[in-house]
């Protein structure tokens, strides 16, 4: 568990205010925990969206986990839920070798919603994000522009929530709010 | 686009990968044994065929596995993928003249 004296409050580098575009609409998403979770051989397990294909998601209120990979998984929750999260890694994965680092300080996210979304994440991802191709519960590590991403659908809505690293943020919160002008 | 066939993630832009030259190189099991030239063989020669060739290619921007590829360097075609530690099903030296 982490010593609490050590974990620092968390900035908001993109302020709260929505960019409204009725057709793409983008909004930083609030502060939260992010924890990646690095285990091999954990895909039986049902826990924590242990048992998700690769490149799929389940979400539920704040709480979310992202298969990015064959041993790679980010899993999100409420900025309050730390602990609770960490308790059920442990109790889920046992004794198992794993690794989980906490990267809340690292991610910001944003969200863009409305109709035209996917058209504004296209002027610079280049996948394709049609509902056949990336339907709900959809979500991968891409690119935006020159940042790299993780891109999460997690409901059938035109709703799509980008994780950046902290250092990108502006950048891609910036491309964003110029593609949904234009979508 | 030139999409690439991860075989973990399918069908995804060339954009997300980066290659890692060609594949299959086995390194010496004593590299201290090897003169010079032997070395400098191990690091630096390639096969670079005119045809079908094994890579090493990297989804950086997706599941950031290492994988195989056989690729026409001809044509640019990519012929099949397959994971580290697999063997190609196309015979890879059965390149143009
Ligand atoms: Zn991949």
């Amino acid at each position: 568990m982490l010593d609490r004296s050590l974990v620092a409050r968390r900035d908001r580098p993109l302020g709260a205010a929505p960019t409204s575009n009725d057709r793409a609409r983008v909004a930083p998403a609030p502060a939260g925990v992010r924890l990646s979770l690095r285990v091999r051989g954990a895909e039986g397990l049902s826990s924590l969206g242990l048992g998700l294909a690769i490149n799929r998601m389940s979400a539920e209120g704040e709480r979310f986990s992202a298969r990015l990979g064959p041993d790679e998984w980010l899993l999100g929750a409420g900025e309050a839920e730390l602990e609770t999260l960490e308790g059920e890694i442990a109790a889920a994965l046992g004794d198992r070798f794993r690794s989980v680092v906490d990267v809340s300080h690292r991610n910001v996210a944003v969200e863009i919603a409305g109709p035209d979304a996917a058209s504004a994440l296209n002027a610079g991802c280049p996948l394709d994000l049609s509902d056949a191709a990336f339907p709900a519960g959809s979500a991968t590590r891409t690119l935006l522009g020159k940042a790299e991403i993780v891109l999460l659908r997690p409901t059938a809505e035109p709703l799509y929530r980008v994780e950046c690293w902290r250092s990108f943020a502006t950048y891609v919160h910036g491309f964003l709010v110029e593609a949904a002008r234009t979508a | 686009m030139l999409l690439i066939d991860c075989p973990f993630c399918g069908t995804r832009p060339e954009t997300e990968f980066r290659c890692g030259g060609e594949a299959h190189i086995a390194r010496p099991t004593d590299p201290s044994a090897l003169d010079d030239g032997a070395w400098a063989e191990h690091l630096f020669v390639r096969s670079n065929p005119r045809g079908l060739h094994a890579e090493r290619w990297i989804h950086a921007h997706g599941c950031g596995r290492w994988f195989n590829a056989v690729r026409d360097t001809y044509t640019d075609r990519f012929v099949e993928t397959y994971k580290a530690g697999e063997q190609p099903s196309h015979p890879i030296d059965d390149a143009r003249a």
